[in-house]
């Protein structure tokens, strides 16, 4: 190899290098298998915040049933005021408890809402981050089938 | 066709997004007829971007339902693009790019 084609080389590395280096500050929201796969509510936040200390609010909106049915698809839908961060949706009992984190930029409405699994009767808890702290509201939903598998 | 389905609707300046995914999302926990366990499949981050801005992204675990249900919104207008993609635990993507409502 002559010195052009080496340079040419590095150049594309070192490209590469500073793309995969940049990805993770472009999607913050990434899936995280420490956060994810943590067996309880507290280190998943930990994992997943850098915090587990979390505050009660009225200002954080849970919406989920009562009672469902079917486990397999529990409806959750959290909404906030605050000017959120991040929202993340906990089940409590399930094997893994975290079920979902969403990057809210400036500019997006605090809401997600979407469907989950869950394994038992258990207390959903709906995470909002805004201005660095954590808080929470939860509710517990009676499932009646599990919807985990196994 | 792609697996994602969008509707986006904008009222008052904001857009209200809803979205459908196709997608098996296994747990990893279920068992087949011979009692081997189904691998785990599921979509790990989801990234909603609007004329090629970030305006929502998420990460899923293997405990959101499956065909996933996503809505969220943001400040938008009509006419602007959305684009969805996900990305799933064995690195297939899939994304769908729709006008706002």
């Amino acid at each position: 190899m002559d010195r052009r084609s080496v340079l040419k080389v590095a150049g594309v590395v070192s490209a590469a290098a500073t793309a995969l280096v940049a990805m993770p500050r472009l999607a913050m929201a990434a899936y995280t298998e420490k956060a994810f796969k943590a067996k309880g509510g507290a280190d998943a936040l930990q994992n997943a915040y850098g915090a587990n200390a979390t505050t009660p609010s009225d200002q954080v909106k849970l919406k989920a049933p009562d009672i469902a049915e079917n486990g397999a698809v529990v409806p959750v839908e959290v909404e906030t005021d605050m000017q959120a961060e991040s929202i993340a949706i906990l089940i409590d009992g399930n094997p893994s408890p975290l079920a979902l984190t969403a990057d809210i930029p400036a500019g997006t409405k605090g809401l997600v809402k979407t469907r989950c699994r869950m394994g038992k009767t258990t207390n959903v808890t709906a995470v909002v981050k805004s201005g660095g702290k954590l808080y929470t509201a939860s509710k517990e939903v009676k499932v009646t089938i599990g919807g985990c598998g196994g | 066709m792609s697996s994602i389905r969008i509707k986006a609707k904008e009222r008052k300046g904001e857009v209200d997004v809803k979205c459908l995914m196709k997608h098996d999302m296994e747990t990893g926990l279920r068992k087949d007829k011979s009692g081997k366990k189904i691998p785990e499949h599921w979509i790990q981050d989801v990234t909603a971007e609007s004329n090629g801005k970030v305006v929502f992204s998420c990460a899923f675990n293997t405990s959101i339902s499956k065909d996933p249900y996503l809505a969220f919104a943001f400040s938008g207008k009509k006419g602007d693009t959305l684009k969805i993609s996900w990305k799933d635990n064995t690195g297939a993507t899939d994304s769908a790019e729709t006008q706002i409502k």
